[in-house]
């Protein structure tokens, strides 16, 4: 008796047994398919600057196959990276942003350490804030941000409009709420009872801060810098409203603005300059991914 | 501001003995020392965010020379005109279809790296972000470059399958496609990585209880893969709609709100009008059109966050 | 000079008062362990000596001075908690010398202190180690290690075990018993765990509700508990109450605990409850190690009766059993060797030399 049903259990287990394999082996295949589709997808407009950035004028006005380069050169890049301009706009990028990064985690770093830990009247409505200011979009505010600049200008004689460091006022409000708001998630997962051995140990709040904070909760600092380096580096908008010299521009609106003359595009050139824009969120990116994914997840998963 | 802060020690210094004079000194001292910690913060969103945000209903309400208070004229202006409307229609198209195909495509692509082995995950999610990465300004050059007109290397390939050559960026309902197109590339990688982080949050054991219970690999999805992360996808959703019905540089640079103002959303006919057209309190108008639908999406997504907090 | 005193501490939160008016002095030298149920203040009223918590109503005084506006780095204390609270980022030496050196001792002073705990606590080899390289056990020491390198005047103990599995934390009261032994710091301790109540303290307070129900040594809590709280929270298998009333039967005082089963006090103990109403309620408290089998022989005052058991616990050295009196379940233990088994009636015998007469209505034990 027991040895029929043996008999007949051992088959049928097999074969429900080999279709789940043969399933996931098929998902499997499936899922490479896919996802090779959408790497294509992804990584065309990048490898196109590549592409298009090792090519000469002539072969890019010849209509050869537009994927592939028949005679790479470098005189993009020679081109680029010996003109002063392009220096400058590459400067002008760098200093914003390096700038723009100490005064956001200057401001952000206590801001988000007193929130999550200090409570105070007004505490918890000042978090909420902030997290509702990180979602007013630049787009809604350039124009009062502009005329606000040109009145200063007009009444205090500080002239700051079209000067580089003007975007030192305005981009720490792109950063500084998101960077407060993922540093309060970070600080407020640090265990209450770390602060309070350091207190018994002796430490001041501003001890706690630089010696047991900010070491603990360094992974969200550092994806909290990244943020902000990406975001000023990337910043289109006020940099194209608030700066018109040539030498007071930043990269992105530097290539778009001198690049394309009129109906002139030294497509080479762009690309070259796109893709030398592009380089150092993606060297960062592929250094510290999981920090930077980290501090993109952050903000919804940390609330 | 200051006296505000402080007012709910002047509260308990009522109620406190008077030889407890030396704790409320320190609570004072340490509500203060927070106070003063997050000063620069409050400084910076009044002056550069709150006081422009009322600043501009202020503008709102100028004539074009800013020297005459016209009450809603500018709106009124801007009703009448066909391209208001037509800037209304498209923000509407674009910002809702990027927002669904982000979403969509972010979904299936979570999903497809979520099944290959643990140790090549890395690999696939670090290729699929890069278009996160890129600052959009400088790959929307590159989508530019491909629609170009005359050596579109998209046409370039499409040629030998017999179709095109297609106006990109020149017809307008092909321009409306363009400019989604480049923003769901732009977009989808950050739904794909939110939604990762949420499929990874599920525990193992529920599918397997599910497999036992019988579930099918659809039924999985329906009722433990969506129901676990139906407050991300609320989040991410109304997240991006902000960003993408706020969006600027795309558009700008892909087609400057052209064929014949076809693909003007809100921000990038505000520069037109405002900063182009040097008429600031128009422009503040059509930027104010915003505010509604983000301020929709604001509330929910405060909602949904306070909510993530009670669960937690 | 290290004694802790307080007078009518008062803990309130808005409208709750978590801690109702606590009165307690803690000796110089003195081991003293909080215990009660969770919610029962016990931690509130540590964290108020730690200044962690400030106290609403009453006085704190360490060594003599008044404490209540002192902030905690002053008070000099040190305090272990039960996660641990190791600062993630640095090593066990650091872990251990940070007050110091925010204090700014000397080098040399705080190497050797440090040596001298690590090696107190056997724990000198792990000393360059990350916390996460530590097991749960090594954690705690170091926790404990951290404490006393600042040689404080008092060590404050916040459940420290109840993240150890349950052979660990045998092994850990050891040796926290030890390290007391050698430091003789003054300590409160605080725990729900009464087994290491018991186990740790020189007197422990047994607290409830926001109020001490009673102060006293180990031994004297279990054998004399004031209050059925104590008598309930102290022992394990607790202790047993049954509904009785008193009961004048040919002269002598009897408990009646049914209408079938009554049984007579010792003289000494009918002398004590002889004031007591005969309509009162009561209960009668008696302990499971003083309800065991029926022998040939009794002593006085151990009144044998017949139980059918519920339910038989073997727990080897002896066996639990479980039977029904007046709607209560009552647990006794006997002899593994006294044939109780499951469902099956035994003659037992109760030792009224041990038993507890408590109100039924107010809980004090008469």
């Amino acid at each position: 008796m027991s040895a029929i049903t043996i008999d007949k259990a051992g088959p049928s287990r097999k074969v429900k047994y080999g279709s789940i394999s043969r399933d996931r082996a098929w998902a499997l295949r499936w899922s490479y398919f896919f996802l090779v589709l959408f790497a294509i997808f992804s990584l065309t407009p990048p490898l196109y600057m590549l592409i298009t950035s090792l090519k000469s004028s002539a072969e890019i006005s010849a209509a050869t196959n537009p994927w592939w380069v028949y005679h790479p050169t470098l005189e993009n890049y020679i081109g680029l990276l010996t003109s002063n301009q392009f220096l400058r706009f590459f400067w002008n990028s760098a200093w914003v942003s390096i700038f723009v990064v100490t005064i956001t985690m200057l401001i952000s770093v206590p801001a988000a350490f007193a929130l999550a830990r200090m409570k105070f009247w007004g505490s918890a409505t000042l978090a909420t804030g902030v997290f509702l200011t990180y979602l007013i979009p630049d787009t809604l505010l350039f124009i009062p941000l502009f005329k606000m600049f040109v009145l200063i200008g007009d009444w205090t004689g500080i002239q700051l409009i079209n000067r580089w460091y003007v975007l030192l006022f305005i981009y720490p409000t792109l950063t500084v709420p998101f960077c407060t708001w993922i540093m309060i998630g970070y600080f407020a997962s640090i265990p209450k009872e770390l602060d309070e051995a350091a207190i018994i140990d002796g430490a001041s709040w501003f001890q706690t801060l630089t010696r047991i904070f900010i070491p603990v909760a360094l992974p969200g600092l550092i994806a909290a810098t990244i943020f902000a380096f990406t975001v000023s580096w990337a910043q289109f908008l006020y940099p194209l409203v608030f700066t018109t010299s040539t030498d007071q521009l930043v990269l992105p609106v530097g290539i778009i603005t001198t690049l394309i003359k009129g109906d002139v595009f030294n497509w080479g050139q762009i690309m070259t300059g796109a893709l030398l824009g592009a380089a150092p969120p993606l060297i960062i990116y592929a250094f510290l991914m999981d920090y930077y994914i980290a501090g993109l997840t952050a903000g919804a998963t940390k609330g | 501001m200051a006296d505000v802060a402080l007012h709910p020690n002047r509260v308990q210094a009522t109620k406190a003995t008077r030889r407890r004079n030396g704790l409320h000194n320190a609570l004072r001292r340490k509500s203060t020392v927070a106070f003063l910690m997050t000063l620069p913060l409050i400084l910076l969103v009044a002056a550069f965010v709150i006081y422009p945000a009322f600043y501009s209903l202020h503008l709102a309400t100028l004539n074009k020379s800013m020297t005459k208070f016209i009450g809603l004229g500018n709106f009124e202006f801007l009703f009448k005109r066909d391209t208001f409307w037509l800037v209304v229609k498209q923000s509407c198209i674009f910002a809702i279809s990027a927002v669904i195909f982000k979403a969509l495509i972010g979904f299936i692509v979570a999903h497809f790296v979520h099944n290959v082995p643990a140790n090549k995950q890395r690999r696939w999610r670090g290729m699929l972000l890069v278009p996160w990465v890129i600052p959009p300004a400088m790959s929307t050059l590159a989508w530019l470059w491909l629609f170009d007109p005359s050596y579109s290397a998209f046409n370039y390939t499409l040629s030998f399958f017999g179709i095109g050559p297609i106006p990109w960026t020149g017809d307008a309902n092909w321009a409306r496609f363009s400019v989604i197109l480049v923003n769901v590339w732009y977009g989808a990688p950050f739904f794909m990585i939110m939604y990762l982080a949420a499929l990874k949050s599920v525990p193992e054991q529920l599918y397997e209880a599910a497999a036992i219970d019988g579930a099918n690999w659809w039924q999985r999805i329906w009722y433990v893969t969506l129901p676990m992360m139906r407050n991300i996808i609320a989040i991410t959703t109304l997240f991006s709609l902000i960003v993408t019905f706020a969006n600027f540089d795309i558009v700008r640079i892909l087609t400057a709100g052209g064929p014949l103002d076809h693909t003007h959303i809100f921000a990038t006919w505000a520069f037109r009008i405002g900063i182009e057209g040097s008429d600031i309190p128009l422009g503040a108008s059509v930027s104010l059109f915003m505010v509604p639908i983000l301020a929709v999406a604001a509330i929910f997504i405060l909602r949904d966050i306070s909510k993530r907090g009670n669960e937690a | 000079m290290a004694e802790v005193s307080l007078r009518k501490v008062v803990k309130r939160y808005d409208e709750v008062e978590a801690v109702r008016g606590i009165d307690l002095d803690i000796a110089d030298h003195e081991f003293v362990v909080l215990v009660g149920p969770s919610g029962c203040g016990k931690s509130t009223t540590l964290r108020m000596i730690a200044g962690l918590e400030d106290i609403s109503d009453g006085d704190i005084t360490i060594g003599g001075d008044i404490v209540n506006d002192v902030p905690p780095k002053d008070r000099d204390i040190a305090m272990v908690f039960q996660n641990y609270a190791l600062y993630p980022h640095m090593t066990v030496a650091e872990n251990m010398s940070f007050g110091l050196r925010l204090k700014h001792y000397p080098k040399a002073e705080i190497k050797s202190r440090v040596t001298e705990a690590a090696r107190m606590l056997d724990i000198t080899d792990l000393i360059d180690r990350k916390p996460k390289q530590l097991s749960g056990g090594q954690r705690q020491r170091v926790a404990m290690g951290r404490a006393i390198v600042r040689n404080p005047k008092v060590f404050l103990f916040d459940e420290p075990l109840s993240n150890l599995d349950a052979k660990l934390r045998v092994q850990m009261r050891i040796e926290i018993k030890k390290v007391h032994q050698k430091v003789r710091t003054t300590t409160v301790y605080v725990t729900h765990d009464q087994v290491e109540a018991m186990t740790l303290a020189d007197r422990v307070v047994v607290m409830n509700h926001g109020r001490i129900e009673q102060i006293g040594a180990p031994n004297e809590l279990y054998h004399k508990p004031a209050t059925r709280f104590v008598a309930s929270f102290i022992g394990s298998p607790a202790m047993n109450f049954v509904p009785c009333r008193l009961e004048d039967v040919g002269g002598r005082l009897h408990v009646r605990l049914t209408d079938r089963l009554a049984f007579p006090l010792p003289p000494a103990r009918a002398a004590r409850y002889q004031a007591v109403p005969r309509t009162d309620k009561l209960l009668l408290g008696i302990r499971p190690e003083h309800i065991a089998e029926a022998r040939p022989h009794l002593h006085p005052g151990v009144e044998p009766f017949d139980a059918v058991l519920d339910v038989t616990e073997p727990m080897g050295m002896e066996t639990l059993v479980y039977f029904t009196l007046e709607g209560a379940q009552i647990c006794g233990r006997v002899n593994p060797n006294a044939g109780a088994q499951d469902g099956a009636p035994l003659r037992l015998a109760v030792d009224l030399n041990n038993m507890h007469l408590l109100n039924e209505v107010t809980g004090v034990v008469l």
